[in-house]
């Protein structure tokens, strides 16, 4: 597989481990006591979208949903609330998969952003029912970070599967 | 004759089927949690998992903490244990009283046949940190079902009353904060013993609600726990009147407070022994045994209300 379906690089298959070790790695960073901070990303639905996109036939609704609920728990939020958002983040994500990984990384991101915002929205509109207000305009800043982020993440998480260049390989003598 | 594909094609369900299944479920989690509130214990049973990454998570922050701590002055902590000193003594006069008029006071309610008031005792507990959900104002504290915390008991600082337990995890337990949306306390005024109850606004402020537009209340006024709930202790300080609207328009008066306990701060909380539960008269008792069983139903309902007023 390439980095993009346009480049020419291929890449070395996906270390499965690895994919863990992204998703809880974002798991900790989710728990970090940041919540003054209302712009950071939610590093869960970024690695997520990330890896669904990547692959989706690695990662899906169900990783979505375990995740989901280990959030909703560590959150005390209501249960099932961050489930239902990455669930349908992580589907959006895997049935655009194949087109997103077509355009360069600037565009994917662009892609990126709306689901982001539906993670957000999901959360926000679970919440509204019991009849909820909106926490200030400051809790969808987090997406849009997320959404400048793809550049950095795309390169972290595929380095291990990035093969040096190799200039003897097609050389002439 | 079945047209199925060779096994070497096969993925599972088609997505479409996998989100109906997952959206379902975690809508029907949704639904049960906040109708029915029957998955605590699952949520106790998660937490045994988040917990421990939670705790990884938090700890090169408490370190970094410890060691800024540790590193700072000695001067400092000098100082402070001198307004400390000063602070006890300065206080001690109304402690010795206090103690003695308490004494006074029990022994007149016993004179009077009144029943006695329960002594104030309860489980020092350190703040962790609040909770991640924007939508509510909720801290986790460090002692939970292992320290025999239950669901309900009331939380106070050295000011006034910080909160409510909500819920109660095996090493922890979550304190929803009186400012938060969905808290109310009963509470009187202090100058004229008018009852009412206050509720969160969810910005850090107080409301109280439901008083008419010519009520007695002042810019001031102390608020303090009536006790009517069967909860809060009595007399517990949980606000001040800042600012008072009289709009004609509406029939009740605007009044919001502020919190006299340092809600937003962190740092250590006192979650108090639950409230002993008043026993009815013998004879009441025999007459609520011996009426119709319908009367039986509506108790949880009744607990329900009295605990979210």
């Amino acid at each position: 597989m390439q980095p993009t379906f346009s480049s020419s690089r291929i890449l070395q298959p996906v270390r499965p481990w690895f994919i863990v070790a992204s998703l809880l790695v974002a798991l900790v960073l989710n728990f970090l006591p940041t919540d003054a901070w209302f712009w950071m990303p939610d590093w869960v639905a970024l690695v997520l979208i990330f890896w669904s996109i990547r692959e989706p036939r690695h990662v899906g609704m169900g990783w979505g949903f375990v995740l989901g609920v280990a959030m909703d728990v560590a959150d005390a939020s209501l249960m099932g609330q961050h489930a239902l958002a990455y669930v349908l983040a992580t589907y959006a994500a895997a049935a655009l998969s194949r087109r997103i990984l077509w355009f360069p990384l600037g565009q994917q991101a662009l892609h990126v952003l709306p689901l982001l915002l539906i993670v957000q929205c999901v959360q926000f509109a679970v919440r509204a029912m019991p009849g909820i207000e909106l926490p200030g305009w400051g809790y969808f800043i987090g997406p849009f970070v997320g959404t400048l982020l793809w550049w950095p993440l795309t390169f972290i998480l595929l380095l291990p599967q990035f093969q040096p260049v190799d200039h003897d390989a097609n050389r002439p003598i | 004759m079945d047209h199925q594909p060779p096994p070497f094609f096969k993925r599972g369900p088609a997505p479409l089927a996998r989100l109906s299944f997952y959206a379902a479920l975690s809508l029907a989690l949704v639904f049960v949690d906040s109708r029915f509130r029957t998955l605590e214990l699952a949520r106790q049973a998660i937490s045994v998992f988040t917990h421990p990454i939670q705790q990884m998570a938090h700890a090169p922050i408490d370190s970094l903490r410890n060691a800024g701590d540790f590193f700072s002055s000695v001067a400092r902590f000098e100082e402070e244990a001198v307004r400390l000193r000063r602070e006890q003594l300065e206080r001690a006069g109304t402690l010795l009283r206090a103690e003695q008029l308490e004494a006074e006071n029990e022994r007149l309610r016993k004179l009077l046949e009144v029943k006695g008031r329960q002594q104030v005792s309860g489980h020092v507990a350190q703040i962790l940190y609040a909770a991640r959900d924007p939508f509510s104002r909720r801290v986790v504290v460090d002692k939970g079902l292992q320290d025999k915390i239950v669901a309900g008991q009331p939380v106070v600082d050295a000011a006034g009353v910080v909160g409510q337990v909500t819920r109660v995890f095996p090493f922890v337990s979550e304190i929803t904060l009186i400012t938060d949306k969905e808290q109310a306390v009963p509470v009187q005024i202090v100058r004229n013993g008018l009852r009412s109850v206050v509720f969160g606004l969810g910005n850090g402020q107080l409301e109280l609600r439901f008083m008419p537009a010519n009520a007695d209340v002042q810019n001031g006024d102390l608020l303090v726990t009536s006790g009517l709930d069967g909860i809060f202790q009595p007399g517990l300080p949980v606000a001040k009147v800042v600012h008072i609207e009289r709009d004609t328009s509406y029939s009740f008066a605007r009044i919001n407070c502020e919190p006299v306990a340092g809600v937003e701060n962190y740092g250590e909380v006192l979650v108090l022994d639950p409230r002993e539960v008043a026993a009815l008269p013998p004879e009441l008792n025999k007459e609520a045994n011996s009426g119709p069983k319908p009367a039986a139903k509506p108790a949880p309902a009744k607990k329900r209300a009295l605990k979210k007023d």
